[in-house]
């Protein structure tokens, strides 16, 4: 197996089209945080962690441009630094896999975002722009560096939960936004699933502009972020809501909690498979409720309760979409397990046929011989 | 004027059969053929460009729409797309041998839930109409196009529409969750829901703001929000543009976003309290209203800091609200400004690049220096908060030349916002209007990636030709490739 280490995009325009003269496959790589999500990659490895350094970041313009293999550690101190932050609260795998730092490039190409998710929106809402290699050896630009845009297909939002499938990033543009002053979390101990849900949804529903709600450890959470007058303000109006005693979290702790909901690190030492599912808030509760009586689950729901990270001991990936199916729909992701179930479960969401294909031919206009992360998805 | 792809000959004989298809497809009075009543459909909001269709079809159903599309597939028809009409840039202009497929009667709101703050409706109800049937209960739907009355959600999302809110509340795509989608060959699909992320590739994402050219959307689940309890404005006056554009990086830089931040020019000033008298400032030569919104709280520390920001600036004119009147006084010759302009000159041509908000002066003198150079006047609106610049060229269509003039000074305009490193358009699309531009935004190896895409979704190129991408060549040579098997292997690659 070859491993292709460029360091310039002229060279990674000639990695994927040596794979192309010589028929290789090319499995895509930043710093390997997320490499055991989805299925195994059988090809040769091309690494992109050499395509480092932040290229611009004017925060006034609230617009950062870096090389796709910058770790996202530097890209956070550089941020902190201007009192910014990328407001979707990217996922960080380490503590469910056990892996270090992710790329730039890795953290677009996954798309997954954290507990702000709710308020500022995901990855994809923040993205603005990339050049990138398809799998045809073409390096091209998509987008722009300005935080507003419309010019021409989207495809900025196509790469985000991509997995690398379609092109392989080079450089990328993303949107920032300053760090709210001062942040507090209302929890809510000893609600019933009804009460629960009733709560966050009241929450979520009120002019609080909560930015962060979940169900973790038995307690109902929810964050108010923003100048301190107002969050104390808001956190009245919550309390007013609650069913329940409200403990009121400080800063400090309120910062490690959501850290911890938005990695699934309450479930990060236990045995068993972790499916990350996106569903309706309201159902997320009767979900776990549902497979729950099935097997023995355990789960943290980010979102108000649309977002499930959930572990079992086995996968039921045929039984779990079947509930969630029943449960308004929505998608299951296996993100943690051994090799050999990733290699036995349909690890995304298997689609209905209409949309499979119309994904594949997508896939294929970027990528016509599929040597880019081949099944990856599947 | 940007030519129109040259129409394929219909005899009277095929018109006629495909009439009678389509009236088989759609019965009642969905096809509409006789030209007085077509003409109501000649144009868009991009008035400057007219074009009768080959027929006008208004479906009811979304099987009428699959079934239309279908037909249209199998007989090789063109298809443009319209909602409510309202494109600034032409997205919707028919095309003598196209179906103008007309969603207008998609006006049902489908489901409403507080509980996961979500409507699903029908694409031909209106963005306004959103707001409307949650209002009562306190909530809105956030993105606000200023034709908001009469612009259609499933033309939002053709177009990815955004308004004065979209610096904190984001644009359209932001704020979609979910479309049912109708392909060029009858297939409908599903893409996203009551859930937050739609899972697989993000198509949802790119079918918003494709402009009608990857498919017809049939319904639509947005997301909607808690008003928020209060909104204050302020508007400040300065003496230059620079010391405005300085005013509103430094409150951007102190750590506010606020709800809205709008500049205007002294051409656009003079304009609008010329016609609603609101007491604008006249010896200033910028205006920026700054919105906040949230809780009281918040709204007055806020406010409190972006008057000390502008007063370090150099403002010259300060006016608070403290009653929702005065905040609607403050917005009123703002949102009055494209009427305002179309008062003071026979035509206008609204332009609508974004840059880089360090860049404003510069765009700002080149824009002057055109202006002269064309001899054509030029008003700025300006969505100070993102970039967004709306120059509103002042032209006369009944004098012979002008409009080219306008068309001329608008493209030196929109190549000047790419110079400085911005882009073509913020809001309005691309449509007709600015399709000839991309290619001074977008290399060919760029233009080619996005026209692969809408051949992934539909390679006959049937759905909107002509608009967004200059030249659309076969599908079948953009996918061609020329793989150099056997060749030396890269000498200067790493590898291990």
């Amino acid at each position: 197996m070859t491993r292709f280490c460029p360091d310039t995009d002229a060279q990674v325009v000639d990695a994927v089209q040596t794979a192309l003269a010589e028929s290789r496959r090319l499995e895509i790589l930043g710093l390997g945080s997320k490499r055991t999500i989805g299925k195994a990659v059988d090809g040769d490895l091309l690494d992109l962690s050499g395509l480092t350094g932040i290229l611009s970041y004017d925060p006034a313009e609230l617009v950062l441009t870096a090389r796709a293999g910058t770790p996202l550690s530097h890209i956070e101190a550089a941020l902190a630094e201007a009192n910014q932050h990328f407001a979707f609260e990217p996922f960080h795998p380490n503590a469910l896999l056990g892996t270090q730092d992710q790329t730039l490039g890795g953290m677009l190409a996954a798309g997954l975002a954290g507990p702000r998710r709710i308020q500022a929106g995901s990855v994809r809402d923040h993205v603005l722009g990339f050049q990138a290699v398809s799998g045809r050896g073409e390096a091209f630009k998509a987008g722009g560096k300005v935080v507003k845009n419309v010019t021409g297909f989207d495809l900025s939002k196509l790469m985000a939960g991509s997995w690398g499938t379609l092109a392989v990033l080079t450089e990328v543009t993303f949107k920032t936004l300053p760090r709210p002053e001062t942040e507090a979390t209302l929890a809510v101990p000893g609600l019933t699933d009804t009460q629960a849900t009733a709560f966050l949804a009241a929450a979520m529903g009120s002019p609080a502009e909560v930015s962060g709600a979940a169900f973790a450890n038995g307690r109902s959470l929810l964050r108010l972020e923003g100048i301190a007058a107002s969050v104390a303000y808001r956190a009245d109006l919550l309390k007013a809501l609650a069913p329940g005693h409200v403990e009121m979290l400080d800063q400090a702790t309120s910062r490690a909690t959501w850290t911890a909901i938005r990695d699934g690190s309450a479930l990060a030492s236990q045995p068993g498979v972790i499916w990350r599912v996106s569903c309706a808030p309201t159902q997320g509760l009767a979900l776990v409720a549902a497979i729950s009586a099935e097997a023995p689950a355990e789960a943290v729901l980010d979102w108000q309760g649309g977002l499930i990270w959930l572990l079992l001991p086995e996968p039921m990936s045929l039984r779990l979409r079947e509930l969630l199916a029943r449960h308004g729909g929505g998608h299951a992701t296996l993100i943690r397990s051994d090799d050999a179930t990733r290699r036995a479960t349909p690890c995304f969401q298997p689609q209905e046929p209409a949309l499979a294909a119309l994904t594949a031919r997508v896939k294929a206009a970027f990528d016509p011989e599929g040597i880019l992360n081949p099944g990856r998805m599947d | 004027m940007t030519a129109l792809p040259p129409p394929n000959p219909v005899s009277e004989a095929q018109r006629q059969q495909i009439l009678t298809d389509l009236r088989a497809l759609v019965p009642g009075e969905g096809v509409v053929s006789d030209p007085i009543s077509m003409k109501v459909f000649e144009s868009d909001g991009l008035t400057a460009y007219r074009q009768m269709p080959l027929v006008v079809v208004l479906p009811e159903t979304v099987a009428q729409v699959a079934g239309v599309l279908a037909y249209c597939h199998r007989n090789a028809i063109k298809v443009v797309p319209r909602g409510s009409g309202t494109s600034l840039s032409g997205g919707a202009l028919p095309l003598a041998d196209a179906v103008l497929l007309v969603m207008s009667r998609f006006t049902r709101i489908l489901d409403i839930d507080y509980e996961n703050r979500t409507v699903t409706a029908q694409p031909g109800v209106t963005n306004l109409g959103l707001t409307r049937a949650v209002e009562d209960r306190g909530f809105y739907y956030a993105p606000d196009p200023s034709s908001q009355i009469a612009c259609s959600i499933g033309g939002n999302v053709a177009e990815n529409s955004g308004g004065v809110h979209c610096l904190k509340y984001g644009l359209t795509a932001n704020n979609v969750l979910g479309v049912e989608l109708a392909l060029i060959d009858g297939t409908v699909l599903r893409l996203g829901g009551k859930h937050l992320d739609a899972g697989g590739l993000d198509l949802l994402g790119v079918i918003t703001g494709s402009e009608g050219l990857l498919g017809v959307v049939t319904e639509v689940t947005v997301r909607i929000l808690r008003k928020p309890a209060t909104a204050r404005a302020v508007l400040f006056g300065f003496m230059t543009s620079e010391a405005a554009g300085d005013c509103v990086a430094r409150i951007i830089g102190a750590g506010i976003i606020p709800a809205g931040m709008e500049m205007m020019d002294r051409p656009a000033i003079h304009a609008a309290e010329a016609f609603v008298q609101v007491g604008y400032p006249l010896d200033v030569e910028a205006l920026l209203i700054v919105e906040l919104d949230g809780p009281e709280v918040e709204v007055d520390e806020l406010l409190t800091r972006c008057r000390a920001i502008a007063d370090a600036t150099g403002a010259v004119y300060e006016r608070v609200s403290t009653t929702e009147a005065e905040r609607t006084q403050i917005w009123a010759g703002r949102k009055a400004a494209f009427p305002a302009v179309g008062r003071i000159s026979p035509d206008y041509y609204c332009m609508d690049g974004t840059i880089p908000r360090k860049a404003l002066s510069q765009v700002l003198s080149g824009m002057r220096e055109l202006s002269a150079h064309y001899g054509l006047r030029v008003a700025n609106v300006f969505h100070a908060g993102d970039g967004n610049l709306h120059p509103l060229i002042l032209y006369d269509a009944n004098k012979p030349g002008e409009l080219d003039a306008a068309e001329a000074l608008g493209a030196d305009i929109l190549r000047l916002c790419v110079a400085v490193g911005g882009v073509l358009t913020g809001e309005h699309g691309v449509g007709i209007e600015k399709r000839d531009l991309m290619p001074v935004m977008f290399e060919k190896v760029d233009l080619d990636q996005q026209v692969r895409l809408k051949c992934a979704f539909d390679e006959g190129h049937l759905l909107n030709p002509g608009k967004v991408y200059p030249e659309l060549c076969r599908c079948s040579e953009l996918g061609r490739m020329h793989i150099h098997h056997g060749a030396l292997p890269f000498p200067d690659l790493p590898r291990f």
